[in-house]
C-alpha cells in the first residue's frame, strides 16, 4: 500500500502572537513551529495502515520554506519512508494554490490513499484536502473518525453535528482525518537515527496564480476584562439580574 | 448590482438555521452593491421544494430546488457538481455557504471545480468594486485575518451563528431542476446515518450553551449541566476536551480548537478552567458566564460574569432561579 500524507508546519498555538509592522504578517520572533495536530493523526493512520496491510510505504509531503524540513525529518523518524518538500518562500494563504502544488506532485505517484489532517490548526480552514481530491478527480471523505480498508474499498465514519455518517468508497481516495482515530507515536532513537539517511527531496512548488491574499492581520478586540460578581450560591440572584438587565440575554 | 448565491442547507427535509444565515448574508452583500438579486440553492429529497418559499422571507428572489430520491442524505459529489454547475451558469459575484460540517466538506470542492478561491469560516465581509474582503479568525481566534479574494465568483463560508437571520420578505420564484450528477453515480456512498437523540439541539444552532469541564468530577454529575440547560430552555450542552477524552461525554460535544467553534448569545462555563484549547471554541460568545472554584482560573479573565465557589451549590441554585424566570414569563 502506498500512502501519501500531506502535512503543514504551524506555529505553536500556545504562543502570544503579535503582528509585524507591515500589519499583514505575524511577528516571527519567539515563534516555535511544529506539525499540525490533525496532521499528526493522519500520519499515524498512514503508518498503521502500512504496518497492518503489508508491503508499502508512507511518503510525507509539505509545501513551504526550508523550515519545513525539520518537521519532515520528524515524520521520517516516526516511520515515513521518504519526504518531499515542495519549496515555496512561504505557505500561501490560498488553499487552492497549495492544492495545485500537491496535486501536481501526487498525480502520477500511484498512491492508494492520500491523507490530510482535518484542518491545519493555524488557519482552521480544512480546504486543501478536498480541493486536492477534486483536482485529482479522486473520491474524498473528510473529517473521518474511524477507518477500515478492505481490498480496494474503504469504510469511514464521520461526525456530522449530532449525527454519525458511515460511507464506503473505492481506492484510490483522499481522506482527511479527525482526532480520536489514532494517537501519534513518538519517534524512537533508532527512528531518529534512521531518518537522517532517508531521502528528503526538494522540488519547487507549482502553486499557479493565487486568488486569495492576506490584506491585514490584527489582534482581536479584547473582550471587556472579566468580572467576578460574587462568591457562592448567594451570587446567583445578582447574576440573573445582570443577565436580564445588562446583557439582556434572558 | 451584484448577483449573489446562497446555499441553503437542509437536513431531513427541513431548512437549517445556517440556511437563513447564508440567505441573510447574501441579501446584505447584494444590497451593499446597489441591490442585486439573491438566488438560493436547495438540494434534498422530494418534498423539500415546499421549504423553498421560506427562503424568500429572508430576502431570496429566486430559489432553485434540486429534488431527488437519492438526495435524502448529503452526497458531496452530487452537491458539489450541482453547486458548481449553478455558479458557472449564473454570472454570480459571490456565493455564501455555511461553515457547518456539511459546508466545510462541500465548499472547497465547489471552489476547486470552478478554479476560484475560498475564504473559510468567515465572520465578516465586504464586497468592493474589484475584490471581496473577508474576516477570518485564525490562530485559534487569537488573530483576525482579513482576506482579499479576487476573481468571480468569490466563495465564502460563514461561521455559524455570526450572522443573525433577518426577515426581509420577498416573493421568491421557486423552480425545480435536476442534479448535475445522478446520485447513483457518486463514488462515495453513504450507507448509514445515525441521528443522535432527535430532540437534542445542535451546538451550532443553540442561542444558549451550558458547558461542563473537569470540575464536575464525574460523568454522572453532568446531570447538573443538563438540568440547567433544560431549565433555561432551548439550550444545548457542550463539554471540554478533557471531558470528551475521558469519555464522560461524546466527542461530538467537544467545544474548542479541535472540536466545535460556537458563537451563542450566552455561554455558561461550569467547572471549566479555560485552557487555550477550549477558549478557541467559545471566545466569540456574546456573553460568557463562568462558575469555578479557583478564582485564578483563566476563564475568569474573559467571563463577563464570574462566580467563584462550589459549582455543586451554585449550579442547582441557578437552575432553580432559571426555572422561576421562565415561569414568570
Amino acid at each position: 500500500m502506498k500512502i501519501a500524507v500531506c502535512i503543514k508546519r504551524v506555529p505553536d498555538m500556545e504562543a502570544r502572537f503579535s503582528i509585524s509592522a507591515d500589519r499583514k504578517s505575524l511577528d516571527q520572533s519567539g515563534l516555535k513551529y511544529e506539525m499540525g495536530d490533525f496532521d499528526g493523526y493522519a500520519l499515524e493512520v498512514g503508518l498503521q495502515l502500512v504496518e497492518k496491510q503489508g508491503p508499502g510505504e508512507v511518503v510525507v509531503v509539505s509545501v513551504g520554506p526550508d523550515g519545513v524540513q525539520e518537521m519532515l525529518r520528524k515524520a521520517l523518524a516516526m516511520g515515513a519512508a521518504r519526504a518531499v518538500q515542495l519549496k515555496a518562500d512561504e505557505v500561501p494563504v490560498d488553499g487552492l494554490a497549495i492544492a495545485r502544488a500537491l496535486a501536481a506532485e501526487l498525480k502520477d505517484g500511484g498512491y492508494d490513499l492520500i491523507l490530510f489532517g482535518r484542518m491545519a490548526t493555524d488557519t482552521a480552514s480544512g480546504t486543501v484536502g478536498p480541493m486536492t481530491a477534486e483536482l485529482l478527480e479522486l473520491p474524498c471523505v473528510t473529517a473521518i473518525s474511524q477507518l477500515e480498508i478492505s481490498g480496494s474499498r474503504g469504510t469511514a465514519r464521520r461526525d456530522l453535528e449530532g449525527a454519525t455518517e458511515t460511507s464506503t468508497f473505492p481506492l484510490p481516495a483522499v481522506l482527511t482525518i479527525d482526532e480520536g482515530i489514532a494517537r501519534p507515536r513518538l519517534a524512537s532513537l533508532k527512528g531518529i537515527m534512521a531518518a537522517k539517511k532517508k531521502p528528503l527531496e526538494v522540488r519547487p512548488a507549482q502553486l499557479g496564480e493565487p486568488h486569495l491574499f492576506i490584506e491585514a492581520m490584527a489582534l482581536p478586540p479584547d473582550r471587556p476584562p472579566g468580572r467576578i460578581i460574587g462568591e457562592g450560591a448567594e451570587a446567583v440572584p445578582e447574576l440573573l439580574r445582570l443577565l436580564k438587565t445588562e446583557a439582556k440575554v434572558l | 448590482m451584484a448577483k449573489v448565491l446562497a446555499f441553503a442547507e437542509s437536513r431531513g427535509g427541513e431548512l437549517r438555521k445556517v440556511a437563513f444565515e447564508a440567505v441573510t448574508a447574501a441579501r446584505q452583500a447584494a444590497d451593499s452593491s446597489g441591490g442585486g438579486e439573491v438566488h438560493a440553492l436547495l438540494l434534498g429529497a422530494p418534498g423539500v421544494a415546499a421549504r423553498g418559499a421560506e427562503l424568500g422571507r429572508y430576502g431570496a428572489d429566486h430559489v432553485t430546488v434540486i429534488e431527488h430520491a437519492g438526495l435524502e442524505r448529503y452526497s458531496a459529489e452530487v452537491f458539489a457538481a450541482t453547486a458548481a454547475a449553478r455558479l458557472s451558469a449564473g454570472d454570480y459575484r459571490a456565493a455564501f455557504f455555511p461553515a457547518s460540517a456539511q459546508g466545510r466538506d462541500l465548499t472547497p470542492r465547489v471552489a476547486a471545480r470552478l478554479g476560484v478561491s475560498l475564504a473559510s469560516d468567515v465572520t465578516g465581509f465586504e464586497l468592493r468594486a474589484d475584490d471581496v474582503l473577508a474576516q477570518h479568525p485564525g490562530y485559534t481566534g487569537k488573530v483576525i485575518v482579513t482576506l482579499r479574494l479576487v476573481g468571480t465568483p468569490a466563495l465564502l463560508s460563514l461561521r455559524p451563528g455570526v450572522i443573525t437571520p433577518v426577515e426581509q420578505p420577498r416573493t421568491a420564484r421557486v423552480e425545480t431542476a435536476a442534479p448535475a450528477l445522478e446520485p447513483a453515480a457518486a463514488r462515495v456512498m453513504v450507507t448509514e446515518l445515525t441521528q443522535r437523540a432527535a430532540a437534542r439541539l445542535d451546538l451550532g444552532e443553540a442561542r444558549v450553551i451550558v458547558s461542563g469541564g473537569r470540575g464536575l468530577r464525574a460523568a454522572e454529575n453532568f446531570k447538573l449541566v443538563e438540568d440547567l440547560a433544560a431549565a433555561i430552555g432551548n439550550a444545548a450542552v457542550g463539554a471540554t476536551r478533557a471531558v470528551t477524552d475521558d469519555g464522560w461525554r461524546p466527542a461530538t460535544d467537544q467545544i474548542g480548537q479541535t472540536g466545535r467553534v460556537v458563537t451563542p448569545d450566552l455561554y455558561i462555563a461550569v467547572g471549566i478552567s479555560g485552557a487555550i484549547q477550549h477558549l478557541a471554541g467559545m471566545r466569540t460568545a456574546k456573553t460568557i458566564v463562568a462558575i469555578n472554584k479557583d478564582k485564578d482560573a483563566p476563564i475568569f479573565k474573559i467571563a463577563d460574569y464570574g462566580i467563584v465557589g462550589d459549582l455543586f451549590e451554585i449550579v442547582p441554585r441557578l437552575t432553580e432561579e432559571m426555572k422561576r424566570v421562565r415561569h414568570d414569563q
